[in-house]
């Protein structure tokens, strides 16, 4: 509770008395020791399973009996044996599943900022009731219809191989199905932060909407468009119901996918054997996400706070 | 809601300026211009992506009509309308830009939605995948004995080139005992020009002309197979046996029209159609295991209601289902929110690298942290005994497993709502917190009175939206307990199950799927997740502010 009382006068004085707060600094670590104190202790507890990845990773001896917080020895062993393991081609989940993220990400901008593009600049019939009816839609996971999504799927391949069971691109097609719901709010609320006023001089100089929408308006929000390839690719990275269903050869897997079943399929047993080859694994495939995180958290909080919270 | 449409700014449509009054002389004026407004190559590249599409889609029809899927060339057809009418003209430009995400939402969310409304009325699953016809087919077909003093084929499998080995039209090439090369498929034999085939040494065709001979790993990945067999004359047909070889047989079951029953010839067994399988005459011995697809009415909807075990079981999943998104929600949020207060002050030093290092959890793919704790959860050697000393079959008992389950979510999820409450608490106005300052509000009421009223109004809509993605939250249930641990008394319903784990063990795994009660546990789940969360949004009123 003690939080509650003095975080306020502290956040006070900052805004509104920026003259007073002026003072000497040594003072403020006397008075914030209990924020570091806590903070400190959050962080234990968000990074001591982060830890225990990394160091299982390390630990020569590879199993899950034998694994530490804290390694005794240090060795890139289980990364050998990752990369050598022809039964687990794990370059080629690590392909699949950037191939997959990436270009569903990347399409699900696309189709989601046209989407949104029309919700913000355009009046037309039935505008409300579908903005209404994409939001209700999200309440019906897609993932609920995978019998049908996987029968539909059969049935696709029978026409276009290409897009069948046990390809990327059926997957990636499956996954865009909630591509324009998903993220067509969040885009929406940035969107409409845009001045109209902008639309209204570019077509008084002749601008088609086409050109206003590809040379202007998306140039004007691409803080959102980062967040939202973000989410997409993070969401599509991680999504494994679909990824398990639709990718049943190995060599079409994805990391997920790939992953689990190194240590679930065979039971206990495999599963302690291959513990430290699973945690190099899920080091490396932790580090994309980890990267785009550190490097856009700031179009990540913002992104988020403007679209949702307002 | 027609006040706010009225209240709304001018329509602002960069094509209608004048909006949908402008008439059909205005829209034609605009079209010629937007015609000849663009630069050439412009008109070039939209038209030539607009015949893109529509040969794409040509050479779609052109496959689905090969294969006589009629609702398919409907479709493609009506898609091949939509683009032209949509993009080869100026008559509406809203649709020009929902017309991608809206082709793939009615094909991707809304039909599956359809479908799985409709299945939730068959017995769709294992051994109920086919019609009723097929079913007596590939009965006969796999009744077909090797018929005394008849002739065996050399056999090569093949498939038309250019379709899919493991999945395209299977093709026999045969060699008789003469030498005479004849091709089979599922209507029956027909003549293979000897011209247009190459053999081996012993007789078998290596190479035909228009047809691609599978490999031996390739006929063995072929399960249809099995019950594959080219019909020839009077209820005999030309089976494989082994990779090379294929002989002719007949059918010792046959099927009579009138009495609508199989004839077991061998056996002289009856068999009669009872709920949707052929099950024998006089109720002696098994039935077939083809049975087939039909519609059962509303009984699947009956039996999750009345049935004792489901019904019992159901009840179990949903009251723990609504426990975990509860608390999930509650707890996240809570320890969110308390992080983000603490790290609200502009003074505290290095609180860019606290914040960096608490969304970390979050940035991790769910798959390696469910994983990753679910081994730290195993009693003899997981770490979290190990630390704190303890002996807890964490995956075996039945609470232990929900409590396993909750704190890994709330470590999952807290920096969610961590980030998201801070940037809450930054939009909150600092003259808010002034005046309340000036009216003498103590920190703690200022916290109660201003804070959190703000801050609940702002995350809000996000807790609802965090409650509907819990309750469906798959990936973490499947990865950290598979749903269980399972009790004797009841295998199909585990102790940390939430509805849709449940439905998807019943559609993709135990011992016979069933699609069609999935497809009823899914509607039960969009039902409910659909009127909470409707009644949620409904409440925060988030929904009237938009415009």
């Amino acid at each position: 509770m003690s939080s509650f009382n003095d975080a306020l006068p502290l956040a006070i004085s900052h805004t509104a008395q920026k003259g007073e707060s002026a003072r000497p600094r040594q003072g403020s670590f006397g008075r914030l020791w209990w924020r570091h104190g806590l903070a400190t202790l959050a962080l234990v507890w968000s990074l001591f399973p982060i830890v225990f990845i990394i160091s299982a990773a390390l630990n020569p001896s590879g199993t899950l009996s034998t694994a530490e917080l804290l390694p005794k020895n240090v060795s890139l062993i289980n990364f050998d044996a990752l990369f050598s393991d022809t039964a687990r081609p794990y370059l080629t989940w690590y392909k699949n599943s950037m191939i997959i993220a990436g270009s569903g990400a990347l399409a699900s901008v696309f189709i989601g900022s046209c989407a949104a593009y029309a919700f913000s600049r355009m009046r037309f019939t039935g505008r409300r009731p579908g903005l209404f009816a994409l939001l209700l839609l999200q309440m019906f996971p897609a993932l609920l219809a995978f019998v049908a999504l996987y029968v539909t799927f059969v049935a696709v391949g029978d026409v276009l191989p290409a897009f069948g069971i046990n390809t990327s691109a059926g997957l990636i097609v499956a996954y865009l199905g909630g591509a324009m719901g998903a993220n067509v709010w969040l885009l929406k609320g940035y969107f409409d932060t845009v001045p109209r006023e902008l639309d209204e001089a570019a077509k008084v100089d002749g601008a088609s909407h086409a050109r206003i929408f590809f040379t202007m308006t998306l140039r004007l929000v691409m803080p959102i468009l980062v967040t939202v390839f973000m989410l997409s690719f993070v969401g599509l990275f991680g999504e494994f119901l679909l990824a398990s269903i639709f990718l049943r050869d190995v060599d079409s897997q994805t990391l997920g996918v790939g992953l689990w079943s190194m240590v679930s399929l065979t039971g206990n047993s495999d599963r302690n054997k291959y513990f430290g080859q699973f945690c190099a694994g899920a080091m490396l495939a932790s580090l994309p996400v980890v990267l785009l995180y550190l490097g856009f958290q700031k179009q990540l909080v913002g992104g988020l706070t403007q679209g949702s919270v307002k | 809601m027609s006040l706010k449409e009225i209240q709304d700014p001018p329509p602002v449509s960069p094509e209608h300026p004048r909006g949908v009054a402008g008439g059909a002389k205005s829209t034609s004026a605009d079209r010629s211009r937007a015609a000849g407004a663009g630069p050439a190559w412009l008109v070039v590249t939209k038209w030539g992506l607009i015949g893109l599409t529509l040969v794409v889609l040509a050479v779609v029809v052109q496959k689905l009509i090969e294969q006589g899927a009629w609702v398919g060339v409907v479709i493609a057809a009506f898609v091949a309308m939509c683009v032209l009418a949509v993009y080869g003209t100026g008559r509406s430009v809203p649709m020009k830009y929902l017309l991608p995400g809206l082709a793939l939402l009615v094909g991707l969310q809304i039909w599956p939605i359809a479908y799985t409304v409709g299945t939730s009325f068959t017995n769709l699953g294992d051994g109920h995948l086919i019609s009723k016809q097929e079913s007596i087919d590939s009965i006969v077909a796999n009744s077909v004995r090797e018929v005394p003093n008849a002739p065996r084929y050399l056999l090569s499998v093949a498939v038309r080139q250019g379709s899919d080995p493991t999945t395209g039209e299977a093709f026999y090439l045969l060699t008789g005992p003469s030498g005479k090369t004849l091709l089979g498929d599922k209507s029956g034999l027909s003549d293979l020009p000897a011209a247009d085939v190459e053999k081996a040494g012993n007789g078998r065709i290596i190479r035909a002309a228009g047809y691609q001979i599978l490999t031996a790993i390739q006929v063995n990945a072929r399960k249809d197979l099995n019950e594959f067999a080219v019909p020839t004359t009077a209820g005999a047909g030309i089976k494989r046996v082994g990779l090379a070889e294929a002989f002719q047989g007949k059918a010792n079951v046959s099927y009579d029209k009138v009495s609508d029953t199989l004839l077991d010839s061998a056996t002289h067994k009856t068999y009669v159609p009872r709920r949707a399988s052929w099950v024998p005459k006089d109720g002696q011995g098994d039935a077939f295991p083809q049975g087939w697809k039909e519609s059962v009415g509303l009984r699947n909807f009956s039996n999750v209601l009345t049935n004792d075990t489901l019904r019992s079981g159901f009840l179990k999943i949903f009251g723990w289902n609504v426990v975990f998104a509860v608390v999930s929600v509650v707890s996240t949020f809570v320890l969110g929110m308390l992080l983000a207060l603490l790290l609200n002050d502009a003074r505290l030093r290095g609180r860019a690298l606290y914040r960096s290092m608490l969304i970390l959890p979050y940035a991790l793919p769910v798959f390696v942290t469910a994983l990753v704790w679910s081994s730290m959860f195993n009693q003899d050697y997981g770490l979290i005994n190990k630390l704190l000393h303890l002996n807890i079959d964490w995956l075996g008992d039945p609470w232990a497993a929900k409590a396993a389950i909750l704190i890994t979510n709330l470590w999952l999820g807290f920096p969610y709502m961590f980030i998201v409450c801070t940037g809450a608490l930054q939009s909150i106005p600092g003259d808010v917190l002034e005046a309340a300052k000036i009216d003498g509000a103590s920190a703690f009421r200022t916290m109660r009175s201003v804070i959190m009223p703000l801050l609940l109004v702002a995350v809000g809509p996000l807790l609802i939206a965090s409650f509907a993605f819990n309750f469906n939250n798959f990936g973490l249930i499947f990865l950290l307990t598979g749903g269980g641990p399972f009790q004797d008394s009841n295998t199909s319903v585990g102790s940390s199950d939430l509805l849709i784990t449940y439905a998807y063990r019943l559609a993709f795994s135990g011992v016979s799927p069933n699609y069609g009660l999935a497809a009823t546990v899914s509607i039960f789940i969009f039902l409910i997740v659909g009127l909470m969360s409707y009644e949620g949004f409904r409440r925060t009123k988030s929904l009237e502010e938009v415009n």
